[in-house]
């Protein structure tokens, strides 16, 4: 299996690894450090699979069965 | 009406309303055929119900979530060994998986999986057939004719039925070449295999020739690690395979399989193959569909708070004493749950303080629990 496969898995949402300029904002509206996100391993097998890097905070996509869409974030551990 | 118009209405009105509703105000703004201002009065009516239904603050979702599963809870039956859906794969169902999936154990009791096939290959009975054969276990004792022990001149033969192998879709030097590979000894003969044993000494060769004769019947022929047997069912147009044990690894590295998808009941091992995004989502699946089964329903947002908890480390944790209760940051908190002594002890030893933030740490010690109206506080302003 190509790495890239496992993305389009339907139980995996959508990982994007959030820019640099972008992070400020988002944690500003969340009121949050980052630190207090919900964290995700740097050998998750999407986090190798779309290159993210230690401390990168990664955008998630969820399909919600209540809300639809919802975005959630997660910060990579070292 | 289409989705933008809505969209600008519910900006207008400053309201944050999931993707989810304005989808359904669309649709109900289409259905009425409602006019700008009636839109606006609409969404109007629904921020305010939206923001009434809304979670206060402070309130104690947790405790909520672990209400409401518990109580249908103590229906379910506590011994279900069922077989659901395909009759002749065991699957654990019922409190015995819900515990499972909270305790989150490495090894659950009846790993399982559900294979699906690409557009190409979904008709192709035959295609899936194969398939199955090389998924399956196999093991040389399924192929066999005639199995023949010889006491007299201690050999071992065997005939292998070539029906068998045409059925199986097996490929007959393959077979030869693992036989070859597993025993030294062997003679062949087309179908023919003669095996002698290793003989190391006299008094024990009737055991090593019953223990040669085991060996070769269970040596496997096909199959992938960790799978066990295999059903082939047709659901709707496509073919599926379900399969008793799991390797979800292995399977959607075969070629037709649909990588988008194949499951597997494992959470942990999702966690491994597909993330811990995909763990939470298996998380919530399994937890659903075993309440479901059950013909209970429970709310998917508590469900979905637990698969939050345990997955919010980036591993998946155990709702209980190894997991989540565990780690709690009050000793107090933590005492009162299990094992009291070793965590007072250990406190005690590591000079641990306690912040009395929580709720557990304050009804102990008889102050008022910080939640609800008790999570805010007064603070004065001082007169300059």
């Amino acid at each position: 299996m190509v790495k890239k496969d496992i993305l389009k898995h339907e139980l995996v949402p959508d990982h994007v690894v959030l820019k640099k300029n972008q992070i400020t904002k988002v944690l500003k509206d969340m009121g949050v450090h980052p630190e207090q996100l919900p964290k995700i391993k740097l050998d998750d097998p999407v986090v190798k699979a779309i290159g993210a890097k230690k401390g990168d905070i990664i955008k998630i996509t969820r399909k919600s069965q209540t809300a639809g869409r919802f975005i959630s974030y997660r910060l990579v551990l070292g | 009406m289409d989705i933008k118009k809505v969209e600008k209405a519910v900006k207008k009105k400053k309201a944050d309303f999931p993707e989810q509703l304005i989808q359904e105000i669309t649709e109900a703004a289409k259905r009425h055929e409602l006019k700008a201002g009636e839109l606006d009065e609409l969404v109007d009516t629904l921020k305010k119900a939206y923001e009434r239904a809304e979670v206060e603050s402070g309130e104690a979702v947790g405790t909520v979530a672990a209400q409401s599963v518990g109580e249908p809870g103590t229906q379910m039956t506590m011994r279900t060994f069922h077989y659901a859906g395909v009759a002749e794969l065991n699957v654990t169902l019922g409190l015995p998986r819900l515990i499972e999936i909270v305790d989150a154990r490495k090894k659950i009791s009846t790993p399982t999986m559900a294979i699906y096939f690409e557009e190409d290959y979904a008709e192709d009975e035959e295609y899936v057939r194969t398939l199955a054969n090389r998924i399956g276990k196999i093991t040389l004792n399924d192929i066999l004719m005639d199995f023949n022990v010889n006491y007299a001149s201690m050999t071992l033969s065997i005939e292998i039925d070539e029906e068998q192998i045409e059925e199986k879709r097996l490929d007959y030097d393959e077979i030869i070449k693992k036989i070859e590979k597993a025993f030294k000894k062997v003679e062949i003969n087309k179908n023919l295999l003669g095996f002698e044993p290793t003989i190391s000494e006299a008094k024990h060769a009737i055991r090593e020739l019953r223990l040669l004769a085991d060996k070769v019947r269970d040596l496997q022929i096909s199959g992938i690690k960790n799978i066990g047997k295999v059903v082939i069912r047709k659901e709707g147009q496509e073919w599926v395979i379900h399969t008793e044990g799991s390797n979800l690894g292995a399977i959607l590295k075969m070629e037709g399989v649909d990588k988008t998808r194949t499951t597997t009941n494992d959470i942990h091992e999702v966690e491994k193959i597909l993330g811990i995004e995909a763990a939470r989502n298996a998380i919530i699946r399994e937890a659903q569909a075993t309440m479901e089964e059950q013909g209970l329903t429970v709310d998917v947002r508590h469900i979905m708070l637990v698969a939050d908890m345990m997955t919010a480390d980036g591993t998946v944790k155990s709702i209980g004493r190894h997991g989540i209760s565990g780690e709690k940051a009050s000793v107090l908190a933590r005492a009162s749950f299990e094992e009291t002594g070793k965590h007072l002890l250990r406190a005690s030893i590591r000079g641990e303080v306690d912040h009395l933030t929580g709720i557990i740490e304050n009804i102990i010690i008889g102050q008022p629990i910080p939640l609800g109206t008790g999570s805010v506080g007064v603070i004065m302003k001082q007169r300059e």
